[in-house]
């Protein structure tokens, strides 16, 4: 694994060498005096956080039309390699930063800020035949999701029916999977009879059309699917806007967008666009599926904000 | 002439009339047969294409008008539309198209005039051809360590036309190769004796009469290359975009980028407009072959 790690940190810093070259000639960005900014923003990430930015940034360019805003979508940690050497401005991500990729980023030179930008519900859900599991503990959710010897769902919960279980995961790579494996599974290998998909979509077909079947994902899948699937309480919570924003439902998870520090501090627009942003974070994240914040948090973010863009 | 009255005779013998009827009956239900299995197949690959076709337009036909084709990405899909990505579509074909011809024809026809028929030239030859089967995210993460990093284009256009060019250049020089060696040796022979040079002969007789397959190789090749995702997202092409381009080095998305975010979204609008997308990709494909197959056309009936 050494020599793995040796080459992939050896690739990174040459990329850095050569990103740092390439910006330093064509990515001056910034404006002149007054209103119309001009310039790059670079935003890619976790694409659970996309349809939030791909608003913000429909709304941006009205306000700032000279301004090229770019969003993509490889994912959190696909997002989190390019940030870490600098390519990009706003890494999207729907998990923290890991400890690997925070090192990577300081060893290339990259101070970054995590802002919050709203709040997310990861929903269980059951295939609407499914009228018997209402409720469920986190701990039964750990042992039906690592255990193999868990079969049915009498397995679960002794007075519940000799139905067969079927379980579906978004893919590994996923933030909303490390997530749901660090609330969940406690680091556990999840099972391997799990199906898992990177689509959402082809999870919501597979509960929809099998009766004993168990899945998750984020709310905002649950919501455009309530008539084919139900949401089983956590812990005895629903997850609804109100318990997902108070934070009373237990797989409450905020989204987040890391900033390069350098970026923001140098880069007129991408300090105006991260304002933007977090004015609009809550009403736009909550048109597209997810739930914003209180406004405390948004002003913690705009201080921090201002502070490192030097006011 | 007794003789072949008793020919005949054994004749007769020789040949059963009821089992020689019995066994051409038997070929001919074999012949039937078969017949069937062929329209059975190519009923079985038109039905499903068509179904396909049938899920796409009821899904998208209603989708697809000139809004859709000018409006940019928006979070209402009754707003939204594709303008930045088929844009971005039209600027890759516009670079790929001669790029692959150029280099691509180029290659096919060294391989074919030029290079000595020794162990080397069969070595290349076979390596284009695995090529040709490589997977096109490998493709992507050449492009990006090579293009995007080492060239330092940056997540441009060129980036992404020059990562796609390269994945359809083994379909290409295969293509190129094969109609070449098609062209009659009689031809060439002809023209070298009317005191032409091999390049004369080359450019004015070969060329022409392998136009045809050549264009043919083109058409797949860039074909699949409009229809690819993977590869343009290794290279850094973005999913969402406030602006067009305006040069090759400008950031871009493409078509095929932008009808694979909207399947994923969660919202059933975003899956029709994913089907309106997959009807503009559809269209445009089309047209370029149309002209393809016209130009193709012509030149055949010319030789």
């Amino acid at each position: 694994m050494s020599w793995m790690k040796k080459s992939a940190l050896l690739a990174s810093i040459t990329s850095v060498a050569l990103v740092g070259a390439a910006c330093g000639n064509n990515e001056e960005g910034g404006a002149a005096e007054g209103d119309a900014l001009s310039g790059k923003v670079v935003m890619d990430g976790s694409s659970t956080v996309f349809p939030i930015m791909e608003a913000v940034a429909e709304e941006y360019s009205a306000e700032q039309p000279e301004v090229e805003v770019t969003v993509g979508v490889s994912g959190t940690g696909g997002g989190f390699k390019r940030f870490v050497t600098g390519e990009t401005d706003f890494s999207n991500a729907s998990r923290e930063i890991k400890e690997e990729e925070a090192a990577e980023a300081e060893e290339n030179g990259v101070e970054f800020t995590q802002l919050s930008v709203a709040l997310d519900g990861l929903s269980l859900v059951v295939n609407p035949a499914n009228d018997w599991a209402q409720d469920i503990t986190i701990e039964e959710l750990n042992k039906m999701w690592t255990d193999t010897n868990v079969k049915t769902w009498k397995d679960v919960r002794s007075d519940w029916p000799d139905e067969e279980i079927s379980f579906f995961s978004p893919g590994k790579d996923s933030g909303t999977f490390d997530f749901f494996n660090e609330a969940v599974l406690d680091d556990t290998d999840i099972r391997e009879d799990a199906q898992l998909s990177e689509d959402d979509n082809v999870l919501v077909t597979g509960v929809a059309g099998t009766e004993g079947a168990i899945g998750f994902f984020g709310y905002a899948y649950y919501i455009e699917n309530q008539d084919t699937l139900r949401a089983v309480a956590v812990e005895g919570v629903e997850p609804t806007t109100e318990t997902i924003n108070d934070l009373s439902y237990p797989l409450s998870r905020e989204i987040f967008t890391y900033v390069n520090n350098a970026s923001l501090k140098d880069k007129e627009q991408v300090a105006d666009f991260a304002r933007f942003m977090n004015e609009n974070a809550a009403a736009l994240s909550e048109e597209v599926g997810y739930v914003g914040m209180e406004q405390a948090r948004y002003d913690e973010n705009m201080k921090m904000i201002d502070e490192l863009a030097g006011e | 002439m007794a003789l072949p009255n008793s020919e005949f005779k054994n004749r007769k013998n020789l040949m059963n009339r009821e089992t020689v009827s019995q066994q051409i009956k038997r070929r001919l239900r074999l012949n039937e047969f078969f017949k069937y299995v062929f329209l059975a197949g190519l009923v079985f690959a038109l039905l499903v294409l068509s179904t396909l076709i049938y899920d796409v337009i009821s899904k998208g036909g209603g989708w697809v008008d000139l809004d859709f084709l000018r409006n940019f990405p928006s979070r209402r899909p009754e707003d939204a539309g594709l303008y930045p990505a088929l844009i971005g579509s039209l600027w890759l074909m516009l670079l790929i198209v001669p790029m692959v011809f150029i280099i691509g024809v180029g290659a096919a026809i060294y391989l074919e005039e030029y290079a000595p028929k020794n162990r080397m030239t069969s070595f290349i030859e076979v390596n284009i051809s695995n090529l040709a089967g490589v997977p096109s995210i490998v493709f992507g993460l050449l492009g990006l360590t090579i293009f995007v990093r080492v060239m330092e284009l940056g997540n441009s256009i060129m980036a992404g036309a020059l990562t796609l060019g390269l994945m359809s250049l083994p379909i290409v020089i295969v293509a190129s190769q094969e109609s070449l060696r098609a062209v009659k040796m009689e031809l060439r022979h002809a023209s070298l004796a009317l005191g032409a040079s091999k390049w004369q002969t080359t450019f004015n007789v070969v060329l022409p009469s392998a136009l045809p397959g050549i264009i043919t190789g083109i058409i797949l090749a860039v074909s699949r290359a409009i229809g690819e995702t993977a590869p343009l997202i290794m290279v850094g092409a973005a999913t969402f975009i406030s602006t067009t381009p305006s040069s090759v080095l400008s950031d871009f998305t493409a078509l095929p980028i932008q009808i694979y975010n909207w399947t994923s979204r969660p919202q059933a609008e975003f899956q029709n407009l994913a089907a309106a997308g997959i009807i503009v990709l559809m269209t445009m494909l089309i047209t370029m072959n149309s002209v393809a197959i016209y130009i193709r056309n012509k030149y055949t009936n010319r030789h």
